[in-house]
């Protein structure tokens, strides 16, 4: 009796995490609709202007998705040294030595920190540095964005390939030390063929992170409302410029920023997916 | 939203006492007086009405702060006692709010240009200067325009970063709209509004947003709430206004702003004002009552509590409290015109305040 009343519970709990997933489609869908009927799906993501005076109103989301491609992506690459070397010294050079723990845990701990205060550290330390390089006059754009996003997403990365490359079974190392590879030869050859599409699931639910993230990037993009011309330009995203423009927001442009939210929401469902089909694989090879 | 049902909440409460209380009572009983609009005065409005909350213990005076745009739709809901704007509705708004609105404007503020610029003390700038900036028509500090204005300052060969509002905000309409003024390149090209869409420089939320860039970002200039920039204390420009002098943003400055010809209305933007002494980017905000108090489920007693709150915000006590927290307190003449202004709501046609003549109310402000 005790475990039908439990599992109904599980069940109940289970159901009502679906339901609001639903709710929340449903709400973003159902409000976003004003926009797609005035520009059309295609209309809106192909639309760069974003021009918010009630004279000319008119509102495109193209600028924020190249904006959050640029800084993901840029992120993504920026992190990948990082990241994969700490996921060889946990997962393979030092595994099970005490080192290795220290380090898991001060790279975990960078998950722990706030994006607020990631913001803040880009914004008082990395940035006067962009400015002393001479990577622009006040330092704010896609390079600086991306730089702290780098340093955000590597726990995200790191931790989950260290994960599986520490899962590759001992036999088969040990079998191609026998044939006298080295560490090197084993790394390359053994252990990340092996591990390879879960350390590319992990890049890609880090990348995943990288779209959504917001604080952070919107107090260092510079938050302009077009696409940027370059790695040294300034830009915005699609989660700040909902984050910064949906106080004041009514009428179209309320409409155009929950749209610009439910295509965040289904590129980030997209990315999660394809990291759970690659993980798949994983499992079947 | 909350806001609102709590207000709403908070009307029907007086209500219901007053039908079980007998007619003595009433002006003891507690009564709430609810008002929501524009965020720029909030922190004076908090203030003002909690001394006279103090002054009076058995009203509650609540404000929302949650947009000028909200606040004229609560009062025209009736969802509220009265509505807060820094714009003043034009005769077409008026028309569908249904019935007489009357305008009393509370305090001023203005839009500073905080820069930040090494070995730069002192920075004269003229509206079209500014246009061209924000238009990234001049983009170097030692531009021969900016140069010509200052020609005692040392302006460095470096790039100009402008920073602007990146959420919609009554300051960049009234930056905007200075801009439309006195620019017609800017009209033509930039136009006004809450939110522009913007040629140069890069973006902050709120002033705090911006006034942080431009603390931290060499050769960064941004507009910012007086409000905001004269408690931080940052550098500021000194603007040509309309007589040619150059004037720094101070209370004293931008109350000079209203030393024009002021409607009887009080519905003016004084915006580019014509007093030799007066900051160019000068504001008014307003409170809006409907004229005819005899509406919905309203009470004479309760018309009666709103008009005296209103005279005390626009009192020289009141107007000392804005003073304090850096907004400008209106000049003499702008509160005379208010409380004619005042004097004008009735009750179904009953006037609710005893007719005085104009001089004691000039008494009054002096004391």
């Amino acid at each position: 009796m005790k475990d039908k009343i439990f599992k109904s519970f599980l069940f109940a709990a289970a159901l009502f995490i679906l339901l609001l997933l639903a709710a929340i489609v449903y709400a973003l869908v159902s409000r976003s609709g004003e926009t797609f009927q005035t520009y059309g799906f295609w209309g809106f993501v192909t639309n760069s202007e974003w021009d918010p005076r009630s004279a000319t109103e008119e509102y495109g989301a193209l600028s924020f998705i190249m904006g959050t491609l640029y800084t993901a992506f840029l992120a993504l690459v920026l992190c990948v040294p990082f990241s994969f070397s700490v996921a060889l010294f946990n997962g393979e050079y030092f595994k099970g030595k005490k080192i290795a723990g220290v380090v898991r845990s001060v790279v975990d701990l960078l998950a722990g920190i706030p994006s607020i205060v990631y913001g803040l550290w880009g914004f008082y330390t990395v940035r006067p540095i962009l400015i002393d390089l001479g990577v622009s006059v006040q330092g704010f754009g896609i390079i600086l964005s991306a730089l702290v996003l780098a340093i955000m997403i590597i726990p995200y990365a790191s931790s989950l390939s260290g994960e599986f490359l520490s899962m590759i079974s001992n036999n088969l190392k040990e079998a191609a030390y026998s044939l006298g590879a080295t560490r090197l030869e084993v790394v390359k050859h053994v252990s990340l063929p092996n591990a390879a599409s879960g350390i590319v699931a992990s890049y890609i639910l880090a990348l995943g992170r990288a779209l959504g993230e917001t604080m952070a990037v919107t107090m260092l993009i510079g938050n302009t409302n077009r696409i940027p011309g370059g790695l040294r330009d300034t830009g915005n995203t699609m989660a700040s410029v909902i984050a910064n423009q949906f106080g004041e927001a009514d009428g179209l442009k309320l409409s155009a920023l929950i749209a610009i939210g439910l295509l965040l929401f289904i590129i980030t469902a997209l990315i999660n997916l394809i990291a759970k089909l690659v993980m798949k694989k994983l499992s079947h090879a | 939203m909350r806001h609102l049902s709590l207000c709403m909440f908070l009307i029907l409460l007086p209500i219901s006492c007053n039908n079980i209380s007998t007619e003595t009572e009433v002006h003891q009983a507690p009564t709430s007086i609810s008002g929501a609009g524009a965020t720029f005065p909030n922190p004076y409005y908090n203030i003002v009405f909690r001394d006279y909350m103090r002054h009076h213990s058995h009203i509650t005076v609540n404000y929302g702060a949650i947009g000028s745009g909200g606040g004229i739709r609560s009062l025209r809901d009736r969802s509220v006692d009265f509505g807060a704007s820094d714009a003043f509705l034009s005769e077409k708004e008026i028309e569908t709010m249904g019935a007489d609105v009357i305008h009393i404007a509370t305090c001023m503020g203005g839009v500073v240009m905080a820069y930040r610029l090494k070995g730069v003390d002192s920075l004269r700038l003229t509206g079209p200067l500014i246009a061209d900036i924000y238009m990234g028509i001049i983009t170097k500090w030692n531009d021969p325009r900016l140069v010509a204005e200052n020609p005692h300052a040392m302006l460095p060969d470096l790039e100009i970063t402008p920073v602007y509002r990146s959420d919609g905000s009554g300051t960049t309409y009234n930056f905007s709209e200075y801009l439309c003024v006195v620019s017609p390149q800017w009209n033509s090209i930039m136009g006004k509004g809450k939110a522009l869409k913007w040629e140069a420089g890069i973006a902050a939320k709120g002033n705090p947003g911006v006034a942080g860039i431009v603390q931290q970002t060499e050769g960064a200039i941004g507009y910012i709430g007086s409000e905001y920039a004269l408690t931080l204390k940052l550098p500021t420009a000194r603007l040509k206004n309309r007589a040619g002098r150059y004037v720094d943003a101070t209370l004293e400055t931008i109350s000079a702003a209203a030393n024009s010809e002021l409607p009887d209305d009080m519905r003016a933007t004084i915006t580019n004002s014509d007093d030799p002494n007066a900051y160019p980017m000068s504001l008014f905000t307003w409170i809006l009552v409907y004229k005819d108090q005899q509406y919905g489920n309203r009470t004479q007693e309760e018309a009666m509590q709103l008009i005296d709150l209103l005279q005390y915000v626009i009192s020289s006590e009141g107007q000392k409290v804005a003073a304090q927290i850096n907004y400008a307190p209106l000049p003499v003449q702008a509160l005379e015109k208010n409380s004619r202004q005042v004097r004008k709501i009735h009750y179904g046609g009953k006037p609710l305040v005893p007719q005085v003549s104009s001089a004691s109310v000039i008494g009054n402000l002096n004391d």
